[in-house]
């Protein structure tokens, strides 16, 4: 076995040392009814033996292998996540063993690696978000919303959340389940693409947070200032949730529009699409709301010799020190997540992630151009950066999205996935384009739901 | 003899140690570790919504970004170097297969809104994993999407809150939680509106059951339990306790922490527990990656099978399905986290458990408390054992054969540092004085272990000798020395700011 | 002339007139270790006896601070925002927590005086 170490001639050495007669009798605390391995004929029987490299390789490759991977066809799939290029460099970098099998850095004088990249990260992440200060990372933008709303609770001390009904559905999913057995109140929106939503007139002063997305679900773009202004007047405050933190180099940012809190899903920069995890998430705020703030946070300071170093700092508020009162119960981030996104982001630099911002919005602007041409389908998303909404009136979308797909073209992600119980939304399509989209591709597209849609 | 510090060298590197400045500190804006074709010209579409001014991030070419993370690199310590031996973190080899396999185009470049006739594949990922887990713990149900050991435990502690709220029983609403548990627990059963009951420890490390059992009464939901439990000692009345639990109408959380004490040894279903997490990178191998991904997957009984949060996977004739929404007599109690959960880490543990297999996985646990009771018979002569062995996969000391040294446990372990090992878990468990929990797993060779043990009772017998400068001002060799904690929580500075006339020229 | 008083959770109580201040003890910081952050009340915060008035942390723990008698906040420290090391440095004096108009004066005869607080730390050691 492979990764065992040990030899027979090993174990009886040490079961002398110790003064045992066997392995299985240092298990003599554990009651004889609880041991199944003991049992006549096994409680683990029907599980097999051990496997070679080679086989596990084989067996695996071949479950990959029936799979339609999404750069091996022309994929218009979004709705929360979106497929990149990520540099060759950044997976070498992470797959460091340093990086790779590393612990959380509690031992700070042999964790600097770590504890610098994570203090480089919240530093990426506060100037694109236009925060003052960000953490070192959440699970993901769906549990990072849920905290973020109970941080605003905790600051506010008040427990109404509002969110908006063009939040993620997962999103909004996560958070009220997170939220559900705690006394805070949740009111959620229904998903409307085409009503304009009046957020503004549901603030009173009762509220904890307005919970946003932007773009919103649907792929629209909104100034979210005047909602601000509206939160901050009534004491609440504005969480910004952001599906796609590529928008984020050609689009005003939440901070410069008034958010209190931003969470965004990371996974875009630096990972592959992994069928959707594992994510990162982005989380960003004012200075003030900081102890507040759940999750871990590297900070700089010195050591005895006088050198700049960082250290994991504010962790009071932490599970391990304030148990029932912590801020969170969290106590992982998403280490390596984070590292492959500040690599990406560090590669990208400001030249790079503004062009690849601007890259992604004109594959947008030219897909929608492909899109107008088919007839029967109306693009609805006025204003939007790289995913739009259409809607293909008379049609299921998600019968349609299988059709294609049956032609090897991932059409997009139909809303009645999201949303079976609204009949009214069974023709949307979110469609989206990145860097990775070929003009011909788009013209595919647009070729196929001409037909399908005939 | 106290060691003198270090020659300084001219430059402040010292050999592979090299000092990095921040990313931040060394761009320029006219570098870019990427090219990127030219964007077309067309009239945007953003509605006026285009920010305005630099971003202010720092631009670097690949060769320095490269060599930037490189050096990072080598300030860590990590399995991978060295042993690694703390406690309640399992950290065992990760092996690379994981890592090529988790890689696979077939995995890695799939959109988790894919139709589900083109993901068959990823879908029979989570559908095997999930079959091991039950396998391996005798339980009904699993819910795979809890991204990390504390948010599985949320994910039980809310399949409870659900049960019992769907049996119209609003009285119970008290959590009894060891006074040696993880600070998860608590935190996690105030998240649940539950509030917690302490329960004290007996002489022997465990669960005190008469105490136990006076504190059940028909207010209490449920019971979170570590089994082993933190003090790495197997509850002996874990069967008289989930009886207990049970007679009084709650329910039984065991928090997997511990799980690789007993993968392939014990069923968790026979223990009459309700839900447990495991934690994917614990137990199954898959990398700690500097604090997370990780993955708790969470096992439930019959009685809160039903209650499962969405999403999950089901097999039927025509294939693989992705239950996203309400179907059925089930009764999830919601959703706890974007797409369908840690996919990445799935492959990488299951990989892990072909590999090791009913036989293998056995033989590791076997292994990682043949390796703890090793450490706790070898350091026994120097160190304080906390409890009477055998213990299960970690061996518990306290500080009491560091009395009246000078040398606090936080020392011994700066010094350990200086040495070449990472230090075990210190001041956790909370139930014995100046903690050090070290659990060493199967992964470790005798060689390894026996040197750790020589450094360590060298140490020992140091610190008797009286030498407790060697201590106090240790490590003296790492990157970094003692690190000023109490500057970083008073003054926090959480991010780089561009020196002052930069900012005043904007 | 104020009058000292103290309670098991080593904080100290200055009483003159119907006037009180709240910090914690020179014993409570040393177990703390480092004082880096301060939670104090706000004026007009009305608390009753055993209340959680304040927080205090240190780079390891957090420890709570209940009100040793009940009554009217009339001022928290701000100045332990920004410099919490007072709180370490002169815990009786300028590290001061709270202030608060008494609402009942006869809970003052549960604490202790100053010698009684003296041998009950000494219990302690």
């Amino acid at each position: 076995m492979r990764y065992l170490p040990l030899t027979d001639d090993d174990r009886r050495a040490m079961l002398a040392r110790i003064g045992a007669a066997s392995v299985d009798d240092l298990f003599r605390d554990v009651p004889p009814a609880a041991l199944s391995d003991a049992t006549p004929g096994g409680g683990f029987d029907a599980l097999p033996d051990h496997a070679t490299e080679m086989a596990v390789e084989r067996d695996l490759a071949a479950l990959a292998a029936r799979n339609t991977t999404a750069g091996s066809v022309p994929s218009f799939l979004g709705a929360g996540a979106y497929r990149h290029h990520v540099p060759a460099a950044v997976d070498h970098l992470i797959q460091r063993g340093e990086f790779l099998t590393a612990y959380t850095p509690y031992q700070p004088e042999v964790s600097q690696g770590t504890l610098q990249y994570l203090y480089e990260f919240q530093t990426q992440v506060a100037l694109i978000t236009g925060m003052e200060v960000a953490n070192a990372s959440m699970y993901d933008a769906a549990t990072g919303v849920a905290e973020a709303a109970a941080m605003a609770c905790r600051v506010t001390r008040r427990k109404r959340v509002l969110l908006s009904g063009r939040l993620h559905p997962h999103y909004r999913a996560a958070t009220e389940t997170f939220l559900r057995y705690t006394d805070i109140e949740t009111e959620a929106l229904d998903p409307d693409p085409m009503a304009v939503e009046d957020l503004i007139g549901r603030v009173n002063p009762g509220t904890a947070c307005v919970v946003v997305q932007n773009p919103d679900f649907f792929g629209r773009l909104s100034d979210l200032a005047a909602l601000a202004d509206a939160c901050h007047a009534e004491g609440a405050l504005l969480i910004v949730a952001v599906a796609e933190p590529v928008s984020l180099g050609l689009v005003t940012p939440p901070g410069a529009m008034g958010a209190d809190i931003v969470v965004a899903e990371g996974h875009a920069i630096g990972s592959p699409l992994n069928f959707g995890g594992p994510g990162v998430g982005l989380f960003a705020t004012r200075k003030k709301f900081v102890r507040h703030m759940p999750g871990r946070l590297a900070g700089e300071t010195v050591d005895e010799d006088g050198r700049r170093g960082w250290v994991l700092t504010l962790s009071t508020r932490e599970q391990h020190i304030r148990r029932e009162k912590a801020t969170s119960n969290i106590c992982t981030n998403s280490g390596l997540i984070a590292l492959a996104w500040t690599i990406h982001m560090t590669l990208l630099g400001e030249a790079g992630f503004t062009k690849l911002a601007r890259l992604n919005h004109m594959k947008a602007v030219e897909l929608v151009e492909h899109l107008e041409t088919v007839p029967n389908l109306k693009v609805v998303t006025p204003t939007f950066f790289n995913e739009v909404l259409v809607r293909l009136p008379g049609h299921g979308a998600a019968a349609i999205v299988e059709t294609l797909a049956e032609k090897g073209l991932l059409a997009g992600v139909p809303l009645s996935r999201f949303y079976p119980t609204y009949p009214e939304l069974a023709d949307g399509l979110l469609v989206c384009a990145t860097e990775t989209t070929e003009s011909a591709d788009m013209a595919a597209l647009a070729a196929a739901l001409t037909e399908a849609l005939r | 003899m106290s060691p003198a510090t270090p020659t300084p060298t001219l430059t402040g590197n010292r050999g592979l140690h090299i000092e990095e400045p921040l990313i931040f500190e060394q761009g320029h804006p006219d570098k870019c570790g990427v090219d990127l074709p030219e964007p077309a010209d067309k009239p945007d579409r953003l509605g006026g919504l285009a920010r305005s001014g630099p971003i202010g991030l720092p631009g670097l070419s690949e060769p320095e970004v490269v060599r930037h993370y490189t050096r990072l690199s080598q300030k860590n310590y990590a399995i991978d170097s060295g042993f690694y031996p703390l406690g309640s973190c399992t950290m065992k080899h990760n092996p690379r297969l994981n890592e090529r396999l988790a890689r696979l185009p077939g995995f890695a470049d799939l959109h988790p809104f894919q139709p589900e006739a083109t993901v068959q594949g990823a879908l029979a990922v989570m559908h095997r994993l999930s079959a091991w887990l039950l396998g391996l713990t005798g339980m009904e149900a699993v819910a795979l999407s809890p991204g990390a050991g504390a948010h599985g435990e949320l994910c039980g502690m809310q399949a409870i809150r659900a049960a019992l709220d769907a049996r119209g029983d609003d009285g119970r609403r008290v959590v009894l939680v060891p006074d040696s548990a993880h600070g998860t627990n608590p935190a996690t059963a105030a998240l649940c509106g539950f509030r917690v009951r302490g329960i004290p420890g007996d002489a022997r490390g465990r669960v005190d059951l008469a105490a136990f059992k006076a504190a059940l009464d028909d207010g209490v939901a449920g019971v979170m339990l570590t089994n082993p439990n933190t003090c790495g000692l197997f509850e002996t009345d874990i069967l008289a306790l989930s009886e207990a639990v049970h007679a009084a109408g709650a329910y039984f959380y065991l928090d997997g922490a511990n799980f690789n004490a007993i993968v392939g040894r014990v069923k968790i279903a026979d223990l009459g527990v309700d839900a447990m997490h495991i934690n994917l990178h614990k137990t199954f191998s898959t990398p700690h990656g500097g604090g997370g991904p990780g993955a708790g997957p969470t096992v439930l009984s019959p009685a809160l099978a039903p209650f499962a949060p969405l999403p999950y996977v089901v097999h039927d004739g025509a294939g693989y399905r992705l239950v996203e929404h309400v179907e059925g007599n089930a009764r999830p109690f919601g959703r706890m986290k974007g797409f369908h959960g840690q996919f990445g880490v799935f492959v990488r543990a299951l990989a892990y458990i072909m590999s090791m297999g009913r036989d293998g996985l056995h033989r590791a646990s076997g292994d990682a408390v043949l390796n703890a009771n090793y450490l706790l018979a070898r350091l026994g002569e120097a160190l304080t054992p906390s409890f009477e062995g055998p213990c299960m996969h970690e061996a518990l000391f306290d500080d009491r054969f560091l009395k009246g040294t000078g040398v606090s446990t936080l020392d011994f372990a700066k010094a350990m540092l200086d040495e070449g090992f990472h230090p075990m878990t210190m001041y956790f468990p909370l139930v014995v004085h100046g903690a050090m929990l070290m659990e060493p797993t199967e992964t470790e060779s005798r060689d390894s272990l026996d040197a750790f043990c020589d450094a360590v009772l060298a140490l020992a017998a140091k610190a008797k000798a009286g030498d407790a400068a060697f201590f106090t001002h240790a490590p003296r060799h790492t990157p970094r020395r003692r690190l000023d904690e109490t500057r970083a929580a008073r003054h926090p500075v959480l991010r780089w700011e561009p020196p002052a006339p930069t900012r005043a020229a904007e | 002339m104020s009058t000292l008083y103290f309670t098991e959770d080593h904080e100290w109580i200055s009483v003159d007139g119907d006037t009180a201040t709240v910090g914690i003890t020179d014993y409570a910081q040393q177990q703390l270790g480092d004082v880096v952050f301060v939670e104090v009340p706000e004026a007009g915060k009305v608390l009753t006896k055993g209340d959680e008035a304040a927080v205090v942390e240190s780079v390891k723990a957090a420890s709570e601070v209940y009100a040793p008698v009940s009554g009217t906040v009339t001022e928290g420290n701000a100045d332990l925002a920004d410099a919490p090391a007072a709180v370490n440095e002169d815990p009786m004096g300028e590290g001061w927590f709270f202030k608060l108009t008494l609402a009942d004066a006869g809970e003052l005869d549960d604490l202790m005086d100053p010698a009684a607080y003296e041998s009950f730390v000494k219990g302690l050691e």
